[in-house]
């Protein structure tokens, strides 16, 4: 029989840790299966940040590090700095890179450092149990905003893609999602290319995932994909806010 | 080579060349802003990586990273910044990668002044991350003393996977010196380090990974319980202390850093007024030399413990007593700097120095 | 030279006080003696009052702080003020007469004013009167040759500045003529 569909190298055979309906599972496969594409994993060293993907350490399958929270962009910064022949990228939620970790993201970004960023956004903070991100949307119910997030009590919610677009380091960035098959598709483009802007040396790059949380939304998964489209995707719009193209650093 | 006159902080960071430094990160503070300034041209000169982090949180992180990558990697700071620097020291020490920090003590606590104090020995010992690790803590007296150890500090660091602090009071910082940069350096037989995070390309079929998560609550205490043999292991090889004049003191002087200078001179003084004073002056503050104190004769009336800052190695001074004698303490703080003739009045009084 | 000697250099911000005392450093250390230096100054340097430690020493040094200094070099009239009470009672008092006109009352030690800016803007260039005052300081001590300050002072010059040696090399020999002239001496 001859095998049509496998489970990615780039993936160890650690069972992933996730809730059912989370797409940080699709996510992890986009990452791996550039790395195989691009015969960079062997000189990969991946940075696992602090939330739901803190255990990616254990399932991509190169070297990695465990960051403290909010702090992956700096080990990053650390390991690019002494190895730039090695392709380094940060995984990272919303709390860790928009929150506690805006500065080391926003100063890596500036710095042009040549790393690569996978930034998660599911609009809540997933591992401490639903609270409030600084990525939530106006109305949106938390554990710490439980009759919704206002925008007198806790300011609007922080557009990182469009931030960023105005940092002159940034070689690559675009926001994607993977709430259906063809805007996977697109998203595994965007991720395999900002790996091939890394090993062209041509800056900082990021994607950003609009990702799903069904279990501390409240909703079922099928529903979860459904407020993507519907709430998420409104809020953050998809696309690519910049790109250098073959204009070097 | 001959001697050459330097300021502490740029020896410091001529040290760390000289002890095979790849990389530091760090972050402007007074009074070691000599120390980043110096590397940043001679590393980079020398094809090796200096860069000024956004923060200390950023550059101890940084740290991190470019330990786990394997090589040898430094940052320097000063109290308020080495407070903040605590979380990723602790990771550092969990993850057991080595690294050197150096720390330039000035006034505190809080933004408190720029000039010299020795009021982070809690902080350097004790810490502010958390969790049951401890770091190697050097605190040389002189010029000289911090370049020995500062060419030693990355041998230690790396045979142990462990974080070095060398800690000078801003008086070591800012002062200059005669020094020789060319005094042998203490032969260690290092361990590869093929735990680096390198990428996979050199160590096929095994994933290196910088980790200090233990979520297993058996799998975390087994690794306290290693951490803790490897400190009594680091306890038993590297304490480091001189004894002066200890063979039938008055009384016992215990101080380090610039103090122990300032009571080298006042020892003198005394022996020339017919008060025999010797002194226990630790160069290493973690692990303490408490053994250095079963020497101190029963005929001793007393220990004087003296500190640039109001009483904190007094803590150590009194473990390590375990009331034999009387113990006293003489401190200034806040930048104030005593001379000798302070510390022969405390001698000379001791009974109103007593604290225990 | 005694074992060891403390000195105090003081004085605006901008009259070479800590170049002064550091010169006295990079000579203790060239002629393989132990030199050390300090600079005690805040917020105050640019125009306030600065002031740096010396110890120079044929022995390791203990106590970088000292109480008394063996010798003062005042540049100004505040400095001299503060710091004459602590000087060794066999000890030196050096101070610039050109701003400090009234001679410091009731002192035991060897004291002598210099006009140090007078002399140096005769020689045509008022930044050196530092050296001026050195040499009026190593004809009272005899601490270093002629031949160790100059060294010291052509290394500190470096190659940009190398055409201020003369000049140096002239203030320098201004000051000692003019403690000979003054017929004083110090042990």
């Amino acid at each position: 029989m001859k095998v049509k569909y496998d489970k990615s190298k780039g993936l160890t055979d650690k069972p992933l840790s996730y809730c059912p309906g989370c797409t940080h599972g699709i996510i992890h496969k986009l990452v791996a299966e550039s790395l195989v594409e691009l015969e960079i994993l062997d000189k990969a060293i991946a940075i696992a940040s602090v939330g739901c993907s803190v255990f990616s350490y254990e399932f991509f399958n190169c070297d990695a590090q465990q960051a403290p929270h909010g702090r992956a962009c700096a080990l990053a910064t650390g390991v690019k700095r002494v190895l730039p022949d090695n392709i380094v990228f940060t995984y990272q939620g919303d709390g860790d890179l928009a929150s506690i970790g805006i500065a080391e993201t926003i100063h890596a970004a500036n710095r042009g450092e040549n790393i690569t960023v996978i930034f998660v956004n599911n609009a809540i903070y997933g591992m401490t149990g639903g609270q409030m991100a600084p990525t939530s949307l106006i109305g949106q119910k938390t554990t710490t905003s439980q009759d919704g997030r206002t925008q007198a009590l806790h300011g609007n919610p922080i557009h990182i893609s469009e931030m960023f677009s105005t940092i002159k380091g940034v070689a690559y960035l675009e926001r994607v999602s993977v709430h259906n098959p063809k805007n996977v598709m697109k998203a595994k483009k965007a991720i395999k290319k900002a790996f091939e802007y890394q090993k062209a040396n041509k800056g900082f790059t990021m994607i950003e995932i609009v990702s799903t949380c069904p279990v501390n939304w409240g909703v079922k998964p099928v529903d979860a994909l459904k407020w993507v489209e519907s709430d998420l995707i409104p809020e953050f719009p998809l696309g690519v806010f910049k790109d250098k193209g073959d204009q070097n650093e | 080579m001959a001697k050459v006159l330097m300021k502490g902080n740029e020896a410091l960071a001529l040290a760390a060349i000289k002890g095979g430094v790849d990389a530091f990160y760090g972050y402007p503070i007074t009074p070691q802003n000599e120390v980043p300034e110096y590397l940043s041209k001679h590393l980079i000169d020398a094809g090796k990586v200096f860069l000024q982090a956004e923060s200390e949180v950023a550059a101890i992180n940084m740290v991190y990273g470019a330990a786990g990558a394997g090589k040898r990697v430094m940052t320097s700071s000063s109290s308020p910044g080495i407070a903040l620097k605590q979380e990723g020291i602790s990771y550092i020490a969990a993850a057991e990668l080595p690294c050197v920090i150096s720390s330039v003590m000035r006034g505190g606590p809080g933004l408190g002044s720029i000039q010299p104090a020795q009021g982070d020995y809690y902080q350097a010992t004790r810490g502010g991350g958390n969790g049951d690790y401890k770091l190697i803590v050097y605190a040389p007296e002189s010029i000289q003393e911090t370049i020995d150890i500062m060419k030693d500090a990355f041998n230690v660091a790396d045979f142990y996977r462990n974080p070095v602090l060398v800690l000078i009071d801003g008086l070591i910082g800012q002062m200059m010196e005669s020094v020789d940069f060319d005094r042998p350096v203490k032969e260690r037989k290092l361990p590869v380090k093929d735990w680096a995070t390198t990428g996979t390309k050199d160590h096929p079929g095994r994933r290196n990974v910088a980790n200090s998560l233990h979520i297993d609550a058996q799998e975390l205490e087994d690794q306290n319980i290693h951490l803790q043999e490897k400190y009594a292991l680091i306890a038993k090889n590297e304490t480091q202390h001189e004894m002066i004049n200890m063979e039938n003191p008055d009384y016992v002087i215990v101080a380090y850093g610039t103090m122990a200078r300032i009571c080298r001179s006042a020892i003198k003084e005394l022996k020339a007024k017919g008060i025999s004073v010797g002194m226990i002056r630790p160069i290493t503050l973690l692990p303490y030399p408490k053994l250095a104190f079963n020497m101190i004769p029963e005929t001793t009336k007393g220990i004087l413990c003296c500190e640039l800052s109001m009483g904190q190695m007094l803590d150590d001074v009194l473990i390590s007593n375990k009331g034999r004698h009387k113990v006293g303490f003489f401190g200034r703080s806040g930048g104030m700097l005593p001379d000798p003739s302070e510390i022969v009045d405390a001698i000379e009084n001791f009974s109103d120095k007593v604290v225990e | 030279m005694n074992s060891a000697s403390n000195i105090k250099v003081a004085g605006f911000g901008g009259q070479g006080v800590m170049m002064f005392g550091q010169i006295l450093a990079y000579s203790a250390t060239k002629d393989e003696l132990f030199g050390l230096w300090f600079p005690s100054y805040g917020p105050e340097t640019r125009g306030g009052t600065a002031n740096c430690s010396v110890i120079v020493s044929n022995e390791e040094i203990n106590s970088p702080i000292f109480k008394n200094s063996d010798h003062l070099v005042a540049f100004n009239g505040p400095s001299l003020e503060k710091f004459k009470k602590n000087v060794s009672p066999k000890g030196l008092i050096l101070y610039n007469s050109s701003i400090i006109t009234e001679a410091p009352k009731g002192c035991d030690q060897t004291c002598l004013g210099v006009p140090i800016n007078d002399i140096a803007i005769e020689l045509g260039n008022a930044k050196v009167a530092n050296m001026v005052m050195m040499g009026a300081y190593l004809e009272l001590t005899k601490m270093f040759s002629d031949e160790t300050i100059l060294a010291v002072v052509k290394k500190i010059l470096g190659e940009k500045k190398a055409h201020l040696l003369e000049l140096n090399e002239k203030a320098l020999e201004a000051g000692k003529a003019f403690v000979r002239n003054a017929s004083i001496s110090y042990a």
